[in-house]
């Protein structure tokens, strides 16, 4: 099948029309941070809100109908997006959510003291405090992989750091950072080997990679649906089944339970059991219609425009001097994630003179202190690229890093 | 908006050479400020002579604008009373915030006027000015 090409996507972005005031064009280059959204689903939000708002599983009425209809739809299409039952899918509010629902639901219940938690160094906050919270609680040790200087993991030092006592291995299957795609299935397989469980940090594979739970065997996903083209506020929970009897909801509430009486509780079977009070209903519907999307498109496409984005700017830069550019060069390995640094200019000073060149990109620690310390740099200019980002977006790119470079020289 | 007037020259200036930068012999104080945003950090120390500002320095990691402003701070405070200072800091932070046309008191540390325009960049510009509120308090 043939692919798209980006400047036809980009026509589907009402937000990529922006114009500003100088007349420049905006070049969005931040989808790792959140990415735009597609009329389509733009106009299944406005169509919930307008033809079948109602709360879900409640009411008797007909919008009720609809409303549950329509978000157990919703369930099916991204389950089924990720491989998934719909039963094993709980919808969060994102990565955060589902991270932290595993750290309480599950850790609590089966961490305990002399147990290990494992996670590595390049983790995104989001998947290093939460198990580094819980180890603390339950007694456990916070056991920290190193990561090479290019980004990627050493499987030998990995599978050193995982032992009979390790209960948790907890990682991202693509680094925030630099966009470095871990072998996920490698590193399942020696925790598995150990009797570990574990937990798939996905906010950043699950837009560009294709990806079947089943068949890469992690015991937990979680993801975000803003970064793949959804609504904010909408995100995923994969629960293997052989996990969801070990742990308990984290939220309880309306909507969860099978019957209450004054001394206990006997809660619904998933995924009903872990989402307690009203769904985001609208969040579900739109994040199902930016996946329907998404697959028309392709994800073989997105990957390989990813490629070809960072390998076309990687050719540019590499001519410029002064230029670090981070994570490996095996761009096998690596999403449309470019990180970097000029020698001399902070960041933070980076992203305001290419923001004058409407020029979006992200610029700081990216929520991974810990290994922005771990390799001695603090902070970088992340430039990351999307289904609708085309060349163009790279030339122009390229011409505000040399500006920047100017002025400060 | 066209970023040349945020980069003036003497910010450039400031950033390349920034004046007071380093460690005092004998301080009697220094505060340690972290931007959260970025993890910038900044260190400064100050040695009273009473009330007074007798000497200042500052060191720590920083973007061109949190290091001029901390550059022209420590320019405009040394030697000057805490209650004096204390005014200052009140006028700058007013400044950046509002974009209000400066009083001539902040003399080279009028130039972050226009830094308003840039609300995430507000803090780069009032961490060195945040960490001399704490110094003299």
């Amino acid at each position: 099948m043939a692919c798209r090409p980006e400047s036809d996507v980009e026509k589907d972005f009402p937000i990529l029309s922006t114009v500003f005031e100088d007349g420049r064009r905006l070049v969005y280059l931040d989808s790792a941070a959140t990415t735009q959204k597609p009329k389509s689903v733009i106009e299944r939000i406005t169509h919930f809100y307008e033809s079948e708002n109602a709360n879900v599983s409640r009411g008797a009425h007909k919008l009720g109908a609809i409303a549950t209809s329509e978000y157990a739809k919703a369930r099916e299409t991204v389950a089924r997006f990720i491989g998934a039952k719909p039963e094993e899918l709980i919808f969060t509010s994102g990565t955060t959510e589902s991270i932290n629902a595993i750290a309480y639901g599950w850790g609590e219940e089966n961490v305990h003291p002399s147990d290990e938690i494992v996670v590595l160094v390049s983790e995104h906050h989001s998947n290093f405090i939460p198990w580094q919270q819980l180890a603390r609680k339950c007694g456990a040790d916070f056991k920290i992989v190193d990561v090479k200087p290019d980004g990627t993991v050493d499987l030998d030092v990995f599978r050193k750091a995982v032992t009979s006592r390790t209960k948790i291995v907890a990682f991202a299957h693509v680094t925030n950072t630099f966009g470095v795609i871990h072998p996920v299935r490698e590193m399942i397989e020696i925790a598995r080997s150990k009797g570990a469980v574990t937990v798939i940090d996905g906010a950043q594979s699950i837009p560009h990679i294709s990806t079947d739970v089943k068949e890469i065997g992690m015991d937990f996903l979680a993801f975000s649906g803003h970064k793949m083209l959804g609504p904010m506020g909408i995100g995923g929970l994969y629960i293997s089944k052989r996990r969801v009897n070990e742990m308990r909801p984290f939220f309880t509430g309306g909507g969860m339970i099978d019957n209450v009486e004054d001394n206990f509780t006997v809660f619904a079977h998933p995924p009903e059991e872990y989402e307690a009070g009203t769904p985001n209903v609208a969040g579900a519907v739109g994040l199902a219609t930016a996946i329907e999307y998404l697959e028309k498109l392709g994800m073989v496409c997105i990957l390989d425009s990813d490629r070809t984005l960072l390998e076309y700017a990687y050719k540019k830069l590499d001519k410029i001097e002064g230029l670090t550019l981070y994570g490996t060069r095996d761009f096998e390995k690596r999403i449309g994630v470019l990180s970097f640094n000029i020698k001399g200019v902070h960041p933070h000073d980076v992203a305001t003179i290419l923001d004058a060149h409407g020029v979006a990109i992200r610029s700081g620690h990216h929520c991974a202190q810990p290994l922005m310390k771990h390799l001695g740099i603090f902070y970088t200019s992340r430039a990351s690229f999307y289904v609708y980002n085309k060349k163009e977006d790279i030339d122009i790119l390229v011409d505000a890093i040399k500006d920047v470079k100017e002025r400060f020289s | 908006m066209d970023p040349s007037e945020l980069y003036a020259e003497v910010i450039i200036d400031h950033q390349k050479n920034p004046r007071n930068y380093g460690e005092l012999e004998n301080k009697d104080k220094e505060v340690k400020l972290t931007n959260s945003s970025c993890g910038d950090e900044i260190f400064l120390q100050v040695k009273f002579d009473g009330d007074r500002i007798q000497d200042i320095a500052f060191y720590g990691r920083g973007c061109a604008i949190s290091t001029a402003s901390a550059s022209i701070m420590t320019e405009l405070v040394k030697g000057i009373s805490k209650e004096k200072a204390e005014e200052l800091y009140e006028k700058f932070v007013e400044m950046a915030r509002t974009g209000k046309a400066p009083s001539s008191e902040l003399k080279d540390a009028r130039v972050f006027q226009g830094v308003s325009k840039y609300p995430l960049r507000v803090k780069c510009a009032t961490l060195a000015w945040h960490a001399l509120e704490k110094v003299i308090e």
